[in-house]
């Protein structure tokens, strides 16, 4: 899987936690998930469960905590696939 | 100053109907909601059958987003979202802007147990050590208050939002409950009403103490036979009703539809003393109830021309009609019509309340008497109270005037609810 596949992927897990008013296209690498998404914090364990799931790997608790950005999310995704 | 409260919409999630025209149409036709259940066959249950509201998936997408959807495992939150949010729209009020809550609306929706499938899915999860895979909503669809929480937040609501639980008086007690922040003005518009999820692990307990029918199984449709001298046990149900309740002022601002006024009514205790019990209902208690119920609505006892009982199908019916007798002191022809709803849609548990009092108020509207189903034999103690005529079988034409409508619950605990035509 390239890396441009696994960004696409976590672009289609986040898409569903969007707030009404923000759209898919206002993700970017740099995003980060609560202030600038408007991603409700309590969903962010439901990303890091979706992620777990559709890139079949186990996130620990640091990792979550480290979780602020898209682009946070792709670096722990890329060292988890890597291990 | 008291202020007057009126009755401006109207929501259910009933198993003969959902939305408030299949509703009605179940009503007025005698068309029951009770079928046969093959899960609880597969688990072994006495009782088979049971009354579920039918949802269509397609149905979902109009009441929750896409995010709420999943993962969602709590049917009584299914129904009481589709209750509340129609009762909302059918009275005619917007949604609260999305920065600012209407600080004049809250909600008192009330419930016994909530999301026990979601509850039971998050239990087989941590007993297998994977508590951190629950994700963010396992909380909110348990919580007791998770119903009020999931439509205030829908709905933008500002004012009181709680959530009330009595048993099977759930319901009539929050209308109560609505009625009086109304009436003292500390509201101007309460959505209320209560829901109760549907499913093995909520009608069980129910199944093991042998109170209900067992040998209807073939026959679901014939099961729940309140007034009836073959009434063997009550048919466990689900589903959800909603009201919204308003001050007359701000009912007539807005020129919304009036449904029926709300005059007044009581909850009170057996204390679980003399024939009262966890059970049984102290029937002392039931009629002071009752009266108590017409003092607070300012109408003399023989005013009331419709009662709609609690009416289990259990042996208990009787004496609810002897303490209906009692509290009004009127026998034979005077006695008020009077039906129960449970033949047709089971007992709703603490969704009983609110689905029949919605039921209730429809019949003002309508000017109708809904029909009872499967009393044909009438129970020998009830006709040396009641005049048949009173005990309509079919839907008749009838204006109720006065209506009064009680709820019997668990822990011995009573609410008695006045409803009247709405006259200006």
């Amino acid at each position: 899987m390239t890396e441009t596949d696994r960004y696409a992927k976590l672009k289609e897990i986040i898409r569903i936690y969007l707030p009404e008013d923000v759209a898919v296209t206002e993700i970017s690498a740099s995003s980060h998930f609560i202030n600038e998404l408007n991603i409700n914090s309590a969903n962010l364990v439901d990303i890091v469960l979706d992620v777990e799931d559709a890139f079949d790997i186990t996130l620990e608790n640091e990792d979550m905590d480290q979780m602020q950005t898209v682009q946070d999310a792709l670096d722990i995704i890329d060292g988890k696939l890597k291990e | 100053m008291n202020k007057r409260v009126v009755i401006t919409g109207l929501g259910i999630c009933a198993p003969n109907g959902v939305g408030l025209e299949a509703f009605t149409h179940s009503l007025q036709n005698g068309i029951s909601g009770i079928r046969f259940q093959p899960k609880l066959k597969q688990l072994q249950f006495s009782c088979q059958v049971a009354g579920e509201p039918l949802i269509k998936d397609n149905l979902l997408q109009h009441y929750f987003s896409p995010l709420q959807l999943r993962g969602l495992n709590a049917s009584g939150l299914v129904y009481g979202v589709i209750a509340g949010t129609d009762a909302w729209n059918d009275a005619g009020l917007p949604i609260a802007p999305k920065d600012r809550p209407d600080w004049d609306s809250g909600i008192i929706f009330g419930t016994g147990i909530l999301g026990a499938d979601k509850f039971r899915e998050s239990i087989y999860a941590i007993d297998e050590g994977n508590v951190r895979r629950l994700g963010s909503t396992s909380v909110m669809q348990v919580m007791a208050s998770g119903i009020s929480a999931y439509l205030g937040g829908i709905l933008g609501t500002g004012n009181q939002v709680t959530t009330n639980s009595s048993a099977c008086t759930t319901g009539t007690e929050g209308i109560l409950m609505a009625y009086e922040r109304i009436r003292s003005g500390k509201a101007k518009r309460m959505l209320t009403g209560s829901c109760s999820d549907s499913g093995p692990y909520i009608w069980a307990g129910f199944d093991s103490m042998r109170i209900l029918p067992r040998n209807y199984n073939g026959n679901p449709s014939k099961a729940s036979r309140p007034l009836s001298a073959s009434a063997a046990g009550f048919v466990p149900g689900s589903g959800a009703g909603a009201l919204v309740l308003e001050s007359l002022e701000s009912a007539r601002e807005r020129g919304a539809n009036i449904y029926a006024e709300v005059l007044g009514g009581a909850v009170n205790s057996g204390g679980q003393r003399g024939e009262g019990s966890m059970t049984a209902p102290n029937s002392e208690s039931v009629v002071r109830c009752i009266r108590k119920a017409t003092e607070d609505a300012g109408i003399h006892v023989s005013e009331i021309d419709t009662i709609n009982g609690h009416l289990t199908a259990t042996r208990k019916d009787p004496i609810e009609i002897r303490n209906w007798s009692e509290a009004l002191q009127d026998t034979g022809t005077d006695f008020p019509f009077v039906n129960s709803f449970k033949g047709l849609f089971g007992h709703g548990l603490a969704a009983a309340g609110s689905m029949e009092c919605v039921a209730s108020v429809l019949q003002i509207g309508k000017g109708q008497v809904f029909g009872n189903v499967n009393c044909e034999d009438l129970h020998p103690e009830i006709e040396e109270i009641v005049h048949r005529s009173k005990i309509p079988l079919k839907t008749i034409l009838h204006q109720p005037k006065i209506l009064a409508k009680a709820s019997f619950g668990f822990g011995d605990v009573n609410a008695c609810v006045i409803f009247s035509q709405f006259n200006d």
